[in-house]
């Protein structure tokens, strides 16, 4: 080496690495400055609202008097989508298993994965504007605004997520085990829903979760679908309340009560969904796979 | 693994062959699936068709020409021109994009490049949950917390740079500023996952040789991480740019909805996602109204439908670089096999 003689860097390139070091990080922690604030609000502005009673009492819409507190919405939004998951993940994880298995790479299976992409594009509320002009127009099931019609939007947007995540993990699992289950003797069915789907399930597991936790923070397709109400509905025919929809009419009435039951809703939403994609990420993180 | 503990199924000795009513559950499985899948697609064929159907009245009545480019949107004399929608709805995304999408490729540059190792992890799950904050939320905050912080400093800026096309004038508190400031917090999550990821797929070689050849870190990461990611990073753009075009409800509440067009970014606007939101309900009773509704709603889904296929087309081609065909979705960018072939 020492036949080498190496330039040394000159002050002004050592200046634009450290400038340009320096930029990136810094522009790194201005991404983190929303997040910070937000919770902080959230937190703030939140946590005075939050009692038993809160969690326990219908709102009560009044504009003088009590406001209430948030059960329907809490009720309703556990129950669309708790529909909705039932619904989308056994038609999402099938239509995956169908591509990795089945389809692979004929021309049907393209044109399925494009379809599935342009569904994950679809704003969520074109897919409000979807149910409402095919089932809340029509007044499908002798109702016009629904839980179940609540769920079906939110199930549309469930579907690509659920689908999108359990193609790529099905994809992970090695040939190699489908291939010794062959070889024992297993029918086709068998191995896929014996070995090959439980090789994968932590993975499905998770798209699950961050599709549900999608799917729990969305207004837009709830709004015209399943309505805002006060009165908690267990009949999936009736009109539903859910947090977004009632955060998202809290936030128009100019009055200070009713703006803290948004925000108190609003902490129990984000506290939800974050222990949802948190959970996610844990059950990433033990599967064998990827 | 262990072969002596399955044992083949009683006396039917050869798996081979297997008689027709064994077989059963596997077609079964196969055309039930089969049947599924194109039930998806039916599904959105019908949902696109559905879409136009319903959209009709307002476009023979007032005609596509006009709808798109008249600039007149008032329900109650009957006039729908989309145009300052469209307008709120393109202004706002380029917002987004224009201060979103530095800062995503920043932290996806200082998350796989620069950071220390140890804390390489935690920053990505920060980054992440972002994406878990409802867009709901997003609004609620930039409604009582971003839209009068904001004022001042806006109010400042535009006094100081009033020579500046779009900058000056009025400031009102809701306005295209705020809008696409907050859709600029909300795709960065997305942005930043995709640039991180094909940043990752970088051959090592690249690296090292740019370093062999005596570049500083961020000569390495101009000439040999950039360049290479270049594709990528514009998908991951573009996916961020579908999104804030279809987003909904943070929007409406920041934006002022007034369907004008603001002569500068400080002014208030609509945008199609909006008016579909706020207008529904008393559109119920107007076929003409609601017929106008449903065909924003279809225009942002063909705008939606044609940016992420340019999007898809970057990040595949991007994939294609790296990774042998068959090239899976965008999650099967982190390319598994590094080889080293250069992109063209």
């Amino acid at each position: 080496m020492s036949a080498v003689a190496f330039a040394p860097i000159s002050a002004r390139r050592r200046r634009v690495d450290k400038l340009a070091r320096g930029g990136v990080a810094l522009l790194t922690g201005v991404a983190l400055v929303p997040l910070a604030l937000i919770l902080y609000y959230l937190l703030k502005q939140g946590l005075g609202a939050i009692s038993l009673s809160f969690f326990t009492t219908d709102p009560t819409g009044s504009f003088l008097g009590d406001p209430g507190g948030i059960k329907s919405a809490i009720v309703g939004t556990l129950l669309m989508v708790g529909l909705a998951t039932a619904v989308a993940v056994p038609v999402g994880v099938g239509v995956a298993i169908w591509l990795v298995e089945f389809g692979r790479v004929s021309k049907l299976a393209h044109a399925v994965r494009y379809f599935i992409d342009v569904m994950t594009g679809v704003p969520s509320i074109v897919f409000g504007l979807f149910v409402y002009i095919t089932l809340v127009l029509g007044g499908v099931g002798g109702s016009s605004f629904a839980g179940w019609k609540g769920s079906t939007a939110l199930a549309l947007l469930m579907l690509p997520i659920v689908t999108r995540s359990a193609e790529v993990v099905l994809q992970l699992v090695p040939n190699s085990l489908r291939e010794a289950a062959y070889a024992l003797g297993a029918p086709r069915w068998k191995t896929v829903l014996r070995v090959v789907l439980p090789t994968a399930l932590p993975g499905i597991v998770t798209g699950v979760l961050l599709a549900i936790a999608r799917a729990a923070g969305e207004t837009a397709p709830l709004l015209f679908t399943a309505a805002v109400v006060n009165a908690t509905a267990f009949n999936y025919n009736d009109r539903m309340n859910s947090l977004p929809a009632l955060i998202f009419q809290n936030v128009g009435q100019a009055q200070d009560r009713l703006v803290t039951i948004a925000w108190g809703a609003a902490l129990t939403l984000v506290a939800m969904i974050l222990m949802l994609t948190l959970l996610a990420r844990l059950i990433q993180r033990r599967s064998r796979l990827s | 693994m262990e072969a002596g503990t399955l044992v083949p199924a009683g006396e039917r000795s050869s798996a081979l062959h297997r008689s027709p009513a064994a077989r059963l559950p596997d077609r079964l499985l196969k055309w039930g699936l089969t049947a599924l899948s194109v039930g998806v697609i039916a599904l959105i064929a019908y949902f696109f068709i559905k879409l136009i159907l319903e959209s009709r009245p307002v476009f023979s009545q007032v005609g596509l020409g006009s709808y798109l480019f008249s600039a007149d949107w008032v329900p109650s004399k009957q006039l729908y021109g989309a145009l300052p929608l469209l307008a709120g709805t393109l202004v706002t995304s380029a917002i987004a994009l224009v201060l979103g999408i530095p800062v995503a490729v920043a932290t996806a540059l200082y998350i796989t490049e620069l950071a220390p190792r140890r804390i390489r992890g935690p920053l990505t799950v920060v980054v992440d949950l972002l994406a878990a904050v409802p867009s709901v939320v997003y609004g609620l905050w930039g409604f009582f917390f971003l839209i009068p912080k904001l004022q001042p400093a806006e109010r400042w800026f535009a006094d100081a740079f009033s020579f500046l096309p779009f900058i000056g004038g009025n400031v009102t508190g809701p306005n295209y500023f705020v809008a696409g400031l907050i859709l600029a917090i909300m795709i960065l999550p997305i942005a930043s996952a995709i640039s991180r990821e094909v940043i990752l797929t970088v051959p090592r070689e690249h690296k090292e040789a740019a370093l062999a050849l005596g570049a500083t870190r961020w000569e390495m990461i101009r000439m040999a991480v950039l360049p290479y990611a270049r594709g990528g990073i514009a998908g991951g753009a573009m996916l961020g740019l579908g999104r804030a075009i279809g987003e909904t409800i943070a929007v409406t509440l920041v934006i002022g909805n007034a369907p004008v067009i603001g002569h500068t970014v400080f002014q208030q606007g609509y945008t199609l996602a909006a008016v579909i939101a706020n207008e529904f309900g008393e559109a119920a009773s107007d076929p003409l109204h609601r017929a106008a509704l449903i065909a924003a709603g279809l225009v942002l889904f063909v705008l939606t439908l044609g940016v992420n296929a340019v999007a898809r087309a970057f990040v595949l081609r991007a994939e294609r670089a790296v990774t042998s065909p068959a090239g899976g979705p965008l999650a099967g960018a982190g390319g598994r096999n590094a080889d080293s072939r250069m992109p063209t």
